[in-house]
């Protein structure tokens, strides 16, 4: 399986890690991509941006080990990671999670449980600035609940066919 | 050991780490913190509610009863908000 895992600052290309991840395969049947992009309010109120903080050795870590979790529970051909850190404008992308699979059902799964991981296990933690000065993000209760759903472990999957 | 704090625990504490020697008797992650808490009012402020204080021991997050026997990085951070 190709995994790539990137935290960094610079703003990158999304199509182009898309292509990057199937290039030159007649295996993969189906790549999810999930592209979470900076908005311009935060509760109802405008930013200028955001700041995204970060604890670069664990969260390298703790990304590391939630694909391989993606990989125990989905049959998957392929992973990138990309995560955002620093000061990040409305429009510009966060983060990316591509999973390929040769079926849908794997890479929707895959890429859905990446996510509820990363917004609430993986130490990155979000400041906006708004017009009355810079605020932390609270994390929110419904990220917990999504992240939650998958606590229960899977039916062992099926050996491939 | 080494401690690092993050986002709005690092302003609080108005250090982003420090090296520190507790005394014997504080064994757990818990018993850590109260004993952080005693050392000035940003560590105070920082932990005013223990409860939504997340906690890594050597890049893993562990639960207030942890033992910190082991450990080399102490993380304390609020709940995530990143992806």
């Amino acid at each position: 399986m190709t995994t790539t895992i990137r935290l960094q600052r610079e703003a990158f290309d999304v199509a182009a890690e898309t292509a990057l991840l199937t290039r030159g395969r007649t295996d993969i049947g189906a790549v999810v991509t999930f592209t979470g992009l900076c908005r311009a309010d935060e509760n109802g109120e405008p930013i200028a941006a955001l700041t995204l903080e970060h604890y670069p050795d664990m969260a390298e870590a703790e990304v590391a080990r939630h694909v391989e979790e993606a990989r125990a529970r989905w049959p998957l051909l392929g992973v990138t990671v990309i995560h955002r850190y620093g000061r990040i404008a409305p429009g510009e992308v966060i983060v990316l999670v591509v999973t390929a699979s040769s079926h849908r059902e794997a890479a929707f799964g895959a890429a859905s449980f990446l996510m509820d991981y990363l917004k609430t296990r993986a130490p990155f933690w979000k400041q906006v600035e708004k017009v009355s000065g810079k605020i932390w993000v609270d994390a929110k209760a419904a990220d917990d609940a999504a992240a939650e759903r998958w606590s229960v472990p899977p039916p062992r999957r099926e050996a491939a066919k | 050991m080494k401690l690092l704090y993050f986002a709005w625990v690092r302003e609080r504490i108005g250090l982003a780490e420090e090296e520190i020697d507790p005394p014997a008797g504080v064994a757990t992650v818990g018993e850590l913190v109260a004993w952080l808490t005693q050392r000035g009012d940003g560590y105070a402020y920082a932990f005013e509610n223990p409860k939504v204080i997340r906690t890594a021991i050597d890049r893993n997050h562990v639960r207030a009863d942890a033992s910190i026997a082991a450990a080399s990085e102490i993380a304390f951070f609020p709940p995530m908000t990143g992806g």
